[in-house]
């Protein structure tokens, strides 16, 4: 089972982040699981969801506490959460920022870690341009499919038309594919 | 078709293909995703023949079904924790006057204090009430046993619930397989009402019954509870004929054949305890799980089936009984009555708190060695707790519980757990 952890804040669809990788899975013929950690939702409240991925039935039911990747939407939570509680130490770390692991004050910790696993990338910049909002969601999971390897695009590209329509879908495709090639170069 | 989506929707998909002819809806958490979905349905002629109604309340979600089901039409709404509380007159009177209605109970905790996260406190303190109330373990079995409840309520001219644990199931996305209209077609036939308020042929319904006949009208309620648990495993057999699947049903055992403990639980915390027998079970340990499908009636017959061959049953409930202990485990009791078990009840997940894995491990590893106590309460905070009982023995003037706890505590900003 591959478990996967969402942190960012109300308003960045966090909670579709979950859902549409859980749809991406799914696509991909696997079996998956998709929930946030429920809360009263204010816009700019930290937001935690969860994805659980496996090949066979997921029966488990608890929250993700030791997570095999984390999906970091907002890096000011770096700060105010404890977004690392629990991550293996072959984990997978993507943030959404223009800077570095060293630049973000993460660089000791960082060197703990596998550092082909560790990626940032510029998500809520890739929305803006091609979107128009800052909603970094779809972008990261186009990031999440080049450095983990866990999911295609193609799947998350599915994912993304599930949800959304239209010109919507479009921009956030857009912002995806320039995501997932920004974190595989 | 299989299908990757979120449990309301999946819910409120399979109320559609259950061809409703009358919706009452009024939102609240977490059940709204499903009449919002069933909602858009109607508004987009997907769900043809069918009135949504919203109104202005639950207690009159209950009342306009109670109308609507009367008059003939099949009969659905949802609620969950302060809506079922509101409606409960109404509920009492659904079940007294054998008006099929389903309705769904996403289940969420009572208060005060205010709490929105999930446990069983709801629907439980319906027990009571006449209906049905069938839990769901999965987002596969939730959708599933609407369809089985509209013709285990319409065979019986009787209410049913379909209890499905709150944000755990209803904000869930997981795969489900979506029966056709026609599987459903084929399963579920048109509502032909045993009695309906009809102006060509008039009749009244809900006479005053006093001590002549109250007794009697009482105890054919309960006949009918009765009837439904020979019903409930026939309707489970021809479902899975029709869909393949094997969903409903009284008990869910699992590995319970050579078990010398047995847990028995409700719902998707079914799902984490089976993982957690299953790593017991690769370490020697006999150890399965009983998940109750059947709450109301309740299926004692087959409950002490199970459980007569193991040496201790823990019943792991999301439900507080004040002042007793447990409400499923003292069904379960009545199931075991003269029977000589070790008997443990351990509450559980209220309010939403997380159930563990790590914490499941320890319990049933100290049930194994009988080191529990009768009553016990899973991951209680014994400081915060302990904390208050000091302060009250300390001043007069206390303050209120939560908030003095809330203080205690101090703000957990999207705590993982």
């Amino acid at each position: 089972m591959f478990q996967v952890r969402i942190h960012g804040r109300g308003g960045q669809g966090v909670v579709t982040a979950a859902e549409m990788l859980s749809i991406a899975a799914f696509l991909e013929q696997r079996y998956s699981q998709a929930f946030p950690s429920f809360g009263s939702e204010r816009t700019g409240a930290p937001v935690v969801a969860f994805c659980r991925i496996d090949d066979k039935e997921i029966r488990l039911r608890e929250p993700i506490i030791k997570p095999d990747a984390l999906i970091i939407q907002d890096p000011t939570l770096l700060h105010q959460v404890d977004v690392f509680a629990g991550l293996e130490p072959d984990g997978y770390i993507l943030i959404n920022t223009n800077r570095s692991f060293a630049e973000l004050g993460l660089g000791e910790f960082a060197s703990g870690l596998r550092a082909e696993r560790l990626r940032t990338v510029a998500a809520t910049e890739l929305a803006l341009k091609h979107v128009g909002r800052p909603v970094p969601n779809a972008a990261l999971l186009g990031g999440f499919a080049a450095v983990s390897g866990l999911i295609s695009l193609a799947a998350v590209v599915g994912a993304i038309n599930d949800k959304f329509s239209g010109k919507v879908a479009q921009g956030n495709i857009a912002a995806a594919t320039a995501a997932y090639e920004a974190a595989h170069a | 078709m299989l299908k990757q989506t979120e449990g309301s929707k999946a819910v409120a998909e399979a109320v559609g293909l259950c061809r409703p002819e009358v919706i009452c809806a009024y939102p609240i958490s977490p059940q709204t995703h499903i009449v919002e979905g069933l909602g858009k349905m109607v508004k987009s002629g997907e769900l043809q023949r069918c009135e949504f109604i919203n109104v202005e309340s639950e207690f009159a979600a209950m009342s306009v079904s109670i109308g609507a089901s009367a008059a003939g039409a099949r009969s659905y709404t949802a609620t969950a924790s302060q809506g079922l509380l509101f409606m409960a007159e109404a509920v009492y009177n659904a079940s007294g006057l054998g008006l099929p209605i389903v309705m769904t109970v996403a289940n969420r905790a009572i208060g005060a204090p205010i709490n929105i996260w999930n446990d069983h406190s709801d629907s439980l303190s319906m027990r009571d009430s006449g209906w049905i109330q069938l839990f769901a373990e999965t987002n596969q079995e939730a959708l599933d046993l609407h369809i089985l409840a509209f013709r285990l309520a319409e065979e019986l001219s009787l209410p049913a619930m379909v209890c499905m644990d709150g944000f755990i199931l209803t904000h869930a996305y997981e795969r489900v397989d979506m029966p056709t209209q026609a599987q459903v077609d084929a399963y579920l036939p048109a509502y032909e009402p045993r009695q309906v308020l009809d102006p060509g042929q008039p009749i009244s319904i809900g006479a005053m019954v006093g001590p002549e006949a109250f007794m009697e009208v009482r105890y054919l309620a309960h006949a009918k509870q009765l009837q439904a648990l020979e019903l409930i495993p026939i309707l489970a057999t021809e479902f899975q004929g029709v869909f393949g699947r094997n969903s409903g049903g009284l008990v869910h055992p699992y590995r319970t054949a050579d078990a010398e403990t047995i847990v028995v639980a409700m719902g998707s915390v079914l799902g984490t305890i089976k993982d957690v027998i299953d790593e017991m079970r690769d370490d020697g340990v006999r150890i399965g799980a009983l998940g109750i499908c059947s709450f109301r009636p309740s299926p004692l017959a087959a409950i002490r089936d199970v459980l007569k061959s193991a040496k201790r049953v823990v019943v792991l409930e999301k439900s507080l009984a004040v002042g007793l202990g447990g409400i499923l485990s003292t069904d379960v009791r009545m199931a075991l009555s003269g029977l000589q078990l070790h008997g443990y009840t351990v509450v559980a997940g209220l309010g939403g708190r997380s159930i563990l894995k790590t914490s499941l491990h320890e319990l049933f590893r100290k049930a194994g060695d009988d080191a529990l106590q009768p009553v016990s309460f899973l991951d209680l905070n014994w400081d915060v707790v302990n904390r208050v009982l000091e302060r009250e023995r300390c001043s007069r003037r206390s303050g209120p519980i939560a908030e003095n706890i809330l203080r205690d505590i101090g703000v957990v900003a999207a705590s993982i757990q």
